[in-house]
């Protein structure tokens, strides 16, 4: 075995054989309420079979944040939880990467971009790899 | 309908109690209560008990084989930080259905030290730290974010809240802490998540919190003197909001119960004299002002900044310590905030005390979400 495909961090990450990494989403066609992962009732509307399977945009902007100093044992520090409204719908939390832990620097609904890559070298009990997603400033 | 009435109310000492078992702990605010009514556990018909930590081990059934097993019927509950709140209300709500005259209701936790959130584990690998924080502070913190965001609240403005509640835990015997925190060593205290600093988080400790509940034909058999009016009782869920799915949100929740809660009181927050809410984190503090209309939106800077919160301004919240100081051993928070009212509308709150209390609220948010609501009023 040379190179084996890793696995997405969360099931709504896609990584197609061909073509790059993207993350999927639900969007519920009576009021284009959007889910990450798959489900079929709408909890907004309560409509039943109206999703439509979307790509989620790789934009957005930073609606919210924490600096976290202070995580489980094992876990680096610090890092920024980040919330991101992306551009065609849907909110994602993730690490906001590539940019100062400093609330001088961070600035609310500041464009970022998603990026992927190796999730910071954790393996699961197999030894498998996983690929993740992060934002960056864009 | 019948009124409900709190005939009897008390709680422990918060504090650390490793070497005591869930029941115990919880037995000891249920004999603490009925003394407080002149009860006994004979005299009660229905117990409604609230734990989180032992949700599956029939605590309330456990607590009467420590205080006596009359064969009453026994409910536990559990619903995240509310679950105090609703054992309480399960146990209003027996009273207001016409079933029972005289109940009781218990919430109790046995806490581990160290950070509240999901460690991100299950199926492949940790989340925690990769795709953001789900620890509470972190949580909390992001919520508080947000308001920074739409109204420019200050680390500063959130650093003066557990100033607040540290400074009324001094006057509060049954508090963990009873400790002043001048506002540079809560701003300078170790940093959890950005802006919570290790005093804006609540103590984990253990602690038990119980009510005797009894209907109006009750009341004024055992006499209305200590007796205290549950004028509301509400409960909600999450309603759906755009950012659910990773943003627990805590505001709409507390906006629909607090609704609720002033619907069924027929009264407005104008008419509220002191407030127990859930400051599990400085931050969360902030955003319950307004969500419980005690402010404007984006006047919850200015409602701290000067001094309408603290005890001797015009809402006095937390004067028990708040979770923040007095601690928050989860399924009793509820109760407790309940005991902290009622001591205020009983004018048994010694140097604390909210002068002329006549209506008060408590309020408590469990993530995931259900929020909780009482408004309680005084009788003579
Ligand atoms: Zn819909």
């Amino acid at each position: 075995m040379s190179e084996t495909k890793p696995l997405p961090v969360v099931d709504f990450l896609k990584i197609p054989d061909d073509g790059d990494p993207y993350l999927e989403g639900y969007r519920c066609k009576k009021c284009e309420s959007t889910y990450l992962g798959e489900r079929n009732v709408c909890s907004k509307c309560f409509a039943r079979n109206e999703m439509e399977v979307i790509k989620l945009s790789e934009t957005g902007v930073l609606h919210s944040y924490a600096i976290v100093f202070r995580s489980f044992p094992g876990i680096d520090v610090p890092y920024i939880s980040a919330i991101v409204d992306l551009d065609d719908g849907g909110t994602i939390k993730g690490n906001l990467i590539n940019i100062e832990p400093d609330p001088d620097k961070i600035e609310f609904n500041m464009p970022v971009k998603i990026t992927y890559g190796d999730a910071l070298g954790r393996k699961d009990k197999e030894g498998n790899s996983y690929l993740s997603y992060f934002f960056e400033p864009a | 309908m019948s009124d409900v009435y709190v005939m009897g109310v008390d709680m422990i000492k918060f504090g650390r109690f490793p070497d005591r078992s869930v029941p115990n702990i919880g037995a000891e605010a249920a004999l603490m209560a009925l003394d407080d009514a002149g009860l006994g556990i004979q005299d009660m018909q229905a117990l409604y008990c609230g734990n989180l930590g032992q949700a599956n081990a029939m605590v309330g059934q456990r607590i009467l084989q420590e205080i006596g097993q009359t064969g009453m019927p026994v409910v536990n509950v559990a619903n995240a930080c509310a679950t105090g709140a609703t054992a309480f209300r399960e146990a209003w709500m027996s009273i207001k259905a016409g079933m029972y005259d005289v109940v009781l209701a218990v919430g109790v936790e046995q806490m581990g030290k160290g950070l509240l959130g999901g460690a991100g584990g299950g199926d492949g690998i940790p989340k925690e730290g990769l795709l953001g924080s789900g620890t509470m502070p972190c949580v909390f913190a992001e919520a508080g974010m947000e308001h920074t965001k739409e109204h420019g609240t200050t680390f500063e403005q959130f650093a003066k809240i557990s100033v607040k509640n540290h400074h009324h835990s001094t006057m509060n015997p049954k508090a963990m802490y009873q400790i002043e925190t001048p506002l540079n060593e809560v701003m300078n205290a170790e940093m959890i998540s950005y802006p919570n600093t290790k005093l804006m988080c609540s103590v984990n400790v253990d602690g038990s919190a119980a009510a005797v509940l009894v209907s109006e034909k009750k009341a004024k058999e055992l006499g209305m003197s200590r007796a205290v009016k549950v004028r509301a009782s509400a409960l909600a869920s999450d309603p759906f909001t755009d950012r659910d799915l990773v943003m627990p949100d805590v505001n709409a929740c507390t906006r629909l119960a607090a609704k609720d809660a002033y619907e069924q009181a027929g009264i407005g927050p104008e008419d509220v004299n002191l407030v127990e809410l859930h400051d599990c984190f400085a931050t969360a503090e902030m955003l319950h002002y307004e969500n419980l209309g005690l402010c404007k939106d984006g006047e919850a800077g200015k409602m701290i900044d000067e001094g309408h919160v603290e005890l001797g301004g015009k809402v006095p919240v937390n004067v028990s310590g708040g979770l923040l100081s007095k601690g928050h051993p989860l399924g009793a928070t509820g109760i407790a905030n309940i005991y902290e009212i009622c001591t205020h509308l009983r004018e048994e709150a010694g140097a604390r005390q909210v002068e002329g209390a006549r209506i008060g609220m408590t309020h408590v948010i469990g993530l995931g979400t259900a929020c909780g609501i009482h408004i309680l009023e005084k009788v003579n």
